[in-house]
């Protein structure tokens, strides 16, 4: 079997970090946040988080905030909820949640509840259940959980149950992984996942795995690295993570690795990205992959981050 | 576009004399000094004097034009999409060519959050006359991806908010028949049939859906998505489910024929625990599935889930689960067969 190449992955992620002048940097300009969220995360897992510049990091975090409170994807971007948890967790992880201005941040994020229960992203109205959770995960890091309609925010989570015992964007959209994994971390983190059929959505989750050994996202689509992450952690929520065999999901990750100039695609022989390379550390981590911290499943962040803020 | 326009759009912003007041107002990236590509030097001119009106608020035509220029060098820049939002609604502009725009980027940017979102903002605004094109829109759309799951949000929404729903199980219909496969287009049945208010609900259409699900099944057997439907017909309805001779007939006539027969078993054992009993010739065609194992117990359950656990190996363990879990006495007498 292969074996993960932890040093040239930290080191393609350094490099990306640094790199702002190529054209697939000043494309992804107005999402850097999420970019630097992955790139972080996926140090940390790897026990070098120490290799980046906290305070430089940090002070541009504070740039992307705008005065509704909320934080854009960069500099002199619109405040968006995607970014404003990017923001929330790049901030966890060096332990410094608390030079937000608390108040300000959980407003904006409550002012995006809608009379259903539902949230959208920005003051836009786009809704997707998506921002269901990132509005959860964002508040609940705060511990700020009580500002909202939990009980509503769970009704309408519940309201996009499909009947394979998935979840869409919308009610009635079709169930995929990534959607399913922002549902049940959702009420995995308000305490609801009684709601779930949970054997059923099991069973749903473990079809997801083909004969390559690894996952894809909707029945008869191709695998891809991410699933890792959406299936795997979903499933270890509702504890069902014995039904994919672990051994075939590990080896498809590890093949999808360039071994030599670090990264990881999304399925093996492509081209590497940010975005695949923390997915399927994350998903290695989740798979007790020797060597790595352990990531929480509904968080999306390493347990000794979770542990610091919740059990001090 | 006549080509005194074309000329101009050419040029360099810091060349066009309608932009000689405007003092383009640079990204902010840090100390690195950047040495650029011809490409993303125009790219970072463009973006400049996009900083330059987002900041300063203007809301005028040439700053119309000028995000069309930015969104088509990056169509993901959502703080350009919403300026351009704010624009349109300034100049109370013509929302019909704001769906050409969209039109024009669609195919490249299938899969763009904000192209999405801005063409349900139009379309919103819009209305109902604005159905049969969002329709047509993402049946285009469907022609290169079937599967597009931002086109298939924005048809649910169109037909839940400007209407539309008439021709939609035969759009299924024909998208089943170029792919059987596409659980989307199965997905959208459901949708239909639950939500359609001309239909009557699943009580309503549940025998000819049923007829249509055993049909498709019978074509790919191996095809997970209308075993689901077939499941999802009876989600309310244990008792139809159970006694329904086609299904278990189905299920016969699958496991008697050449084809992969893992959701033939498995719905199987779900009919039986829900209190169907097998008759003896489906009792035969489980047990010659793998005929050379020691497959055969007395209660028939525990032999499909052996049956399964070899057939479907990379879901051995939810197989091994589902035996210890059909009746309370097989869990005590499996206990210690169960491998963890």
């Amino acid at each position: 079997m292969g074996e993960l190449a932890a040093e040239q992955h930290a080191k393609y992620i350094l490099k990306v970090e640094k790199k702002k002048d190529d054209i697939e940097s000043v494309l992804m300009e107005h999402l850097r946040i999420n970019g630097v969220y992955w790139g972080l995360t996926t140090l940390d897992m790897l026990g070098k988080l120490s290799a980046v510049d906290q305070e430089t990091v940090i002070s541009w975090v504070m740039s992307c905030q705008h005065e509704s409170g909320g934080f854009g994807g960069n500099e002199g971007h619109d405040p968006h909820v995607l970014y404003t948890l990017s923001a929330i967790q790049i901030l966890a992880l060096f332990n410094k949640i608390e030079i937000l201005d608390i108040e300000k941040v959980s407003n904006y994020i409550t002012t995006l509840q809608n009379e259903d229960g539902s949230f959208s992203g920005d003051k836009w109205g786009e809704t997707d259940t998506r921002f269901s959770y990132v509005a959860i995960c964002s508040l609940a890091l705060l511990k700020q959980l009580d500002k909202i309609n939990v009980e509503k925010a769970v009704k309408y989570i519940i309201s996009c149950k499909n009947l394979d015992g998935g979840f869409g964007c919308t009610p009635g959209a079709e169930s995929h992984a990534g959607q399913i994994f922002c549902c049940i971390g959702a009420l995995a983190i308000t305490g609801c996942l009684h709601y779930v059929d949970k054997d059923l959505l099991g069973w749903w989750l473990c079809e997801r795995q083909v004969k390559s050994g690894g996952l894809n996202g909707r029945p008869e689509k191709l695998p891809d690295v991410c699933y890792s992450w959406w299936v795997l952690s979903s499933l270890i929520m509702i504890d069902r993570v014995r039904w994919i065999d672990k051994e075939k999901l590990v080896k498809f990750i590890l093949e999808c690795q360039d071994k030599e100039n670090g990264g990881i695609s999304d399925r093996p022989d492509d081209a590497v990205d940010v975005f695949h390379t923390y997915f399927g550390v994350a998903g290695l981590s989740l798979l007790e992959y020797p060597g790595l911290k352990a990531i929480d499943p509904a968080y999306a962040l390493p347990v000794d981050v979770i542990n610091r803020i919740f059990l001090n | 576009m006549d080509s005194d326009e074309d000329e101009r759009t050419l040029l360099p912003l810091s060349q066009r004399p309608e932009w000689s007041d405007v003092t383009p107002v640079p990204q902010n990236d840090g100390p690195n000094p950047v040495v650029p590509i011809a490409y993303s030097e125009e790219f970072a001119e463009v973006m400049g004097y996009f900083r330059a009106v987002y900041l300063a608020d203007e809301r005028s035509l040439r700053a119309l034009h000028l995000t069309t220029e930015a969104i088509q060098f990056n169509a993901g820049n959502y703080t350009v999409w919403q300026f351009r939002r704010l624009i349109l609604e300034a100049l109370n502009a013509d929302l019909h060519e704001e769906l050409e725009f969209v039109e024009q980027l669609a195919s490249k940017n299938s899969k763009n959050y904000q192209l999405w979102h801005h063409r349900r903002w139009v379309a919103e605004k819009l209305g109902t006359e604005a159905a049969s094109r969002e329709l047509e829109f993402t049946k285009n759309i469907f022609v290169n991806d079937a599967k597009n799951y931002h086109a298939w949000s924005h048809r649910q929404w169109v037909l839940q908010n400007l209407g539309g729903w008439e021709d939609e199980l035969a759009y299924c219909n024909e998208l089943l028949e170029d792919d059987i496969f596409n659980n989307s287009a199965w997905n959208q049945r459901y949708f239909v049939i639950t939500r359609h208010p001309g239909l009557g609900g699943i009580e309503a259409t549940i025998d000819s859906e049923l007829d249509y699900t055993i049909k498709s099944i019978l074509i790919k057997p191996e095809n997970e998505s209308p075993w689901r439907y077939l499941r999802g017909l009876h989600k309310n309805n244990v008792q139809s489910f159970v006694t329904n001779p086609k299904i278990s007939t189905l299920c016969l006539n699958v496991l008697t024929s050449k084809a992969n027969p893992v959701f033939a078993l498995s719905l199987l054992l779900d009919l039986i625990s829900k209190g169907f009993e097998p008759n003896q010739d489906l009792k035969n065609a489980i047990e010659v599935v793998v005929p050379e194992s020691n497959s055969q117990d007395s209660d028939i359950s525990v032999t499909i889930c052996t049956v399964l656990e070899i057939i479907d190996q990379m879901r051995v363990n939810y197989w091994r689960w589902r035996k210890k879990n059909l009746h309370p006495q097989v869990a005590e007498g499996v206990a210690n067969l169960h491998i963890h």
